[in-house]
């Protein structure tokens, strides 16, 4: 098992920390990972994103122009990533805010209007866990429960008691991620 | 034994970690991206609380490096970490260190130059690295991690080999390694060495002369050239035995390669993907990785270019190490390059590329 997730969005969308959740879940089980994020001034503002590997074997390259997976939070990150999705792969998108839709017929595309759900569950912060339930629904990489110790072991402890809003929020991803189109 | 600490971990925070566990005394830094970690990590750890190590932010690189001097020249295991313009700065102290035989750690986390350049990973020191970049002839010996594990286990491995030989070591690492997580297995603690042991260890250290020795005198200046002269023979000696037993690489699918990429640190672990790639389409390639750049893995380079139709030097820079690629096998096969500059980093794919137009279509 080997899969190469590109996760892109803007500065502020928790982009890097839900990358770092799932890495940490896959670390878990026992997968190797890298974790390589977008790094400097494009950060603060703009768009930022960070290429997660989980694999059963020796990660080679951080640096890639091919993903298995691409999870995309904002129009220009489409516009970047769209056409670097591998034939047959994968492509997650929120809703909002996106005024062209993917439109590549040889890969699998979802929808998971998760910004719109966060706004339900009046908690913005777990945006980008949502986005995380809905991933790991098409892409059963790590189990919801690894997630739920991911988080338990890299939060500090003052911030325990938010990881039942965070574990309903990724259930709540799993459950209104859908096949776009 | 104890339960192996897996945990997951930039590249920076690794040397942090590892430092504090290998018994480094002293950490001496400034801060500047992408290496800025490295002094955060040792802050948030606080060792001077467990370990007694020291970790002081100085007023600037030079001052770092002449910190590392002092606490080297008293037999303490101490460190520096900077990025390129800042190892730039520190150059005049490390052939200080060189010419006085002061053992001591240097990090290096890459980015684009010259001068201030840009943030982003390079590997354009090389020839910083491994030409000296201060005064004299002299070298540092280099090793080049291309994991966050790497990042970690090389800084005992570093120290291990600055004191056997009495030289600056130096860890060669660029923004990708640094600012990457990855899983990392902790080394496991390892004890400060007391005053005794180190007196024990490192007779030759300024550490307060006892009635029953000679003066110790570290430095680099000696004013009879003849003297001089000596002095340099004795260093070419200690790195000839350095060249003969230290040379460490990992060799990947050589064997029935018909073309070899050579490439270090981050390059490598891209090498490792355009080998894959390359494989699947029938073109057998195979990659050598220099884990030491100095001493450079000369033999082992000549040996396989023998073997093989074409080397490709991939480095994140205009061309360096396949000068000394060109060296090791003296014009016997075609040796091209690869590289992007200024903090681009090339996705294996473009390397592909590259190595069916230099290599196998001309």
């Amino acid at each position: 098992m080997k899969e190469e997730i590109i996760i892109a969005g803007f500065g502020g969308q928790g982009v890097l920390s839900m990358g770092k959740i799932l890495a940490y879940a896959a670390l878990v089980e026992g997968k190797e990972v890298t974790w390589m994020p977008s790094y400097g001034p494009e950060q603060r503002g703009g768009t930022a994103n960070v290429t997660v590997i989980v694999s059963d074997e020796r990660i080679s390259s951080p640096i890639l122009s091919a993903y298995d997976t691409a999870v995309i939070l904002n129009q220009p990150s489409l516009d970047k990533f769209e056409s670097c999705v591998k034939p047959g792969g994968t492509l997650i998108y929120d809703g909002y805010g996106i005024s062209t839709p993917p439109s590549r017929k040889d890969i699998r595309v979802y929808r998971i209007d998760a910004m719109d759900a966060a706004a339900e569950m009046k908690a913005g912060k777990v945006f980008n866990m949502i986005v995380l339930g809905g991933l790991i629904k098409v892409r059963p990489l790590v189990e919801v429960e690894d997630v739920v110790h991911a988080l338990r072991k890299s939060l500090p402890p003052r911030h325990h008691d938010l990881i039942p809003q965070n574990e309903a929020a990724l259930r709540k991803g799993m459950e209104i991620i859908a096949p776009a189109g | 034994m104890a339960e192996k600490e897996v945990v997951l971990m930039k590249g920076n925070e690794a040397v942090a970690h590892a430092a504090i566990r290998c018994g480094c005394d002293g950490y001496f830094g400034y801060p500047i991206t992408p290496q800025s970690e490295v002094l955060e990590t040792l802050a948030l750890e606080k060792p001077w609380e467990t370990t007694g190590m020291v970790v002081v932010q100085a007023e600037s690189e030079l001052a770092s490096i002449n910190m590392v001097y002092g606490g080297g020249a008293a037999g303490k295991r101490c460190m520096t970490s900077s990025s390129s313009p800042g190892v730039a700065l520190m150059q005049e102290g490390i052939a200080y260190m060189a010419g006085a035989e002061i053992p001591g750690l240097i990090v290096n986390v890459q980015r684009g130059g010259p001068g201030l350049g840009s943030i982003q990973p390079s590997q354009s020191d090389y020839f910083q690295a491994t030409r000296g970049g201060g005064n004299g002839d002299y070298n540092v010996i280099v090793l080049a991690p291309a994991s966050v594990q790497e990042m970690a286990d090389f800084v005992d491995l570093a120290f291990e080999l600055s004191f056997k030989y009495r030289n600056p070591a130096m860890i060669l690492s660029d923004g990708v390694i640094g600012q990457m997580m990855e899983k990392l297995v902790l080394p496991p603690f390892k004890p400060r060495r007391t005053e005794e042991q180190i007196q024990e260890e490192c007779p030759w250290a300024t550490m307060g002369r006892k009635k029953e020795r000679r003066p110790n005198i570290l430095t680099s200046l000696e004013l009879d050239c003849g003297k001089m002269e000596q002095k340099n023979l004795h260093l070419q000696a200690k790195y000839e035995e350095i060249r003969e037993k230290e040379v460490r690489f990992e060799n990947v699918l050589c064997e029935d390669a018909e073309y070899l990429i050579v490439a270090f640190g981050s390059a490598a672990r891209i090498g490792l993907k355009v080998i894959e790639m390359c494989r699947a389409e029938g073109i057998k390639v195979g990659l050598l990785r220099p884990v030491t750049l100095w001493p450079f893995p000369a033999g082992e380079i000549a040996r396989l270019g023998r073997r093989v139709k074409g080397i490709l030097s991939f480095e994140i820079n205009a061309g360096q190490m396949v000068e000394d690629i060109r060296l090791a096998t003296d014009g016997q096969v075609p040796v091209a390059h690869y590289g992007r500059m200024g903090g681009v980093v090339p996705a294996p794919d473009e390397v592909v590329r590259a190595l069916k137009e230099k290599l196998i279509q001309s």
